[in-house]
């Protein structure tokens, strides 16, 4: 049996026609086409597929796309605005916060959500936050760099000039 | 690929709707909070419901608040909300220890208060926590409300009191004047189920006797995830490090663990035991007003 799922992801309105057992990140990946969302441990333990549920950090792998039903998703899709990085990315480039890039979407949607409610945490913040997330290759030490740069770049504008 | 296996999909809209969603869809129905639980369980084909019943739209069970002599906490309440909570961070900090160590900061976000103790998974940390506070659990169905002590909710591993077409409202637990608590847990990593945790508050008189006193443990096999002899032993008595000490000898002989990947049975019975006497000595110096 198939039920009808709407929401929207990234500021678009999505519908599909489902199984209730879909989990969110099949849905956003196989559904939607946004392979930016990663599918790691299935067990809501790794993190790397995060993605905010109403601006709030979740897993998606433990999140029916029927629960996503009505609420608004935000992938990395939909961090850049007009082709301009969110100061986050831009953090990640400048300070090599990412090896492999496996975590990378989720440690940033993480890191934008952090920076929303704490536009300026102490590293200790940073490391409680992004706990959640596990970086295969222990590249910590820039993600919370790269963070901190995010913090001290809140407009783009200071990168370009 | 883990999916699990094919249910139907209902979103409850009130509680009464729930309900009546519970009634009319029957036994093989189960009520979806966050889905921490019991999402990972349903992969595994440890639990396989037909129907699944999505109360996330209840908001009117998400609050923390004074209710005349007691703190209510509504079942849809989120552990983030519960870790930030200023009123539980003023009358029981146990609940900030508690919610530090569980999972982590994303998984807070989703996991629920009534789910945890609902779950009832042994190593869930709310289940003692809710045991050495004496909470009360409200517990709605079409007929009406019944509570029960949080002493009585757990009928084993996995199981609890609330019947197939029952949910969890409320979880209430009484403010106590002169009161400390404190929750001790340790784990293999950042985040994990405990090996072995235990949590107490106490209350003295001004001359320093316990008028009351709770101690829950996890995951060591206590029953009701109490220790009602290490109480017994500390209660109306004195205060003292050697009565503490006494306590937690008494609170480790409550247990019976099982060896598994996390421990042996003797090391967990030992954890009970130590952890036991560090809540108690916080709750203590929490008790006295003299640190967080």
């Amino acid at each position: 049996m198939t039920m009808q799922v709407t929401m929207t992801v990234n500021g678009e309105e999505v519908s599909r026609e489902i199984e209730p057992r879909l989990l969110l990140v099949h849905f956003l990946r196989d559904e939607i086409g946004l392979t930016g969302t990663h599918w790691g441990c299935d067990t809501s333990n790794c993190g790397v597929c995060v993605v905010l549920l109403d601006g709030v950090p979740a897993k998606s792998c433990t999140v029916l796309a029927a629960m996503a039903g009505g609420h608004e998703i935000q992938t990395v899709e939909g961090m850049a605005q007009g082709g301009t990085l969110h100061p986050v990315q831009e953090g990640f480039f400048q300070e090599h916060g990412l090896q492999c890039g496996f975590c990378t979407p989720a440690m940033m949607l993480t890191a934008q959500a952090l920076l929303e409610v704490n536009p300026d945490p102490s590293t200790t913040e940073i490391r409680e936050a992004i706990y959640g997330t596990a970086c295969r290759c222990t590249g910590y030490e820039n993600i919370v760099r790269a963070i901190r740069w995010a913090a001290e770049h809140p407009a783009l504008e200071e990168v370009t000039a | 690929m883990q999916t699990p296996a094919p249910f139907e999909y209902e979103r409850a809209t009130s509680v009464d709707n729930a309900l009546a969603l519970l009634e009319r869809h029957g036994p093989e129905a189960r009520v979806v909070a966050g889905g921490h639980s019991l999402l990972p369980m349903m992969k595994l084909r440890l639990a396989g419901p037909e129907v699944l019943i999505d109360i996330n739209d209840l908001a009117d069970l998400d609050y923390i608040r004074v209710d005349g002599d007691d703190i209510a906490i509504g079942a849809m309440t989120r552990h983030a909300a519960l870790l930030s909570s200023p009123v539980l961070a003023e009358h029981y900090p146990i609940f900030r220890d508690a919610e530090r160590v569980i999972a982590d900061p994303v998984v807070r976000n989703r996991g629920t208060f009534g789910g945890s103790v609902c779950q009832a998974d042994p190593s869930e940390d709310l289940s003692a926590v809710t045991s050495a506070l004496g909470a009360t659990m409200v517990i709605r169905s079409t007929e009406g409300v019944r509570t029960v002590s949080a002493r009585e909710f757990h009928t084993g591993p996995y199981e609890t009191v609330v019947g197939p077409a029952e949910i969890l409202v409320e979880i209430r637990v009484p403010i106590r004047p002169a009161c400390g608590s404190a929750y001790e847990k340790v784990d293999r990593r950042a985040g994990d189920w405990a090996v072995a945790a235990g949590g107490c508050f106490l209350t003295l008189d001004t001359g320093g006797t316990v008028t009351d006193v709770g101690i829950g443990l996890t995951a060591v096999g206590a029953p009701h995830f109490c220790a009602p002899e290490a109480e017994a032993a500390l209660r109306g008595h004195p205060i003292s490090d050697e009565a503490i000490v006494a306590a937690a000898a008494k609170a480790a002989a409550a247990t019976n663990p099982a060896t598994d990947q996390r421990g042996p049975a003797d090391y967990k019975r030992h954890l009970a035991g130590e952890l036991t006497k560090r809540a108690l000595r916080r709750a203590l110096v929490r008790a006295r007003g003299e640190g967080a």
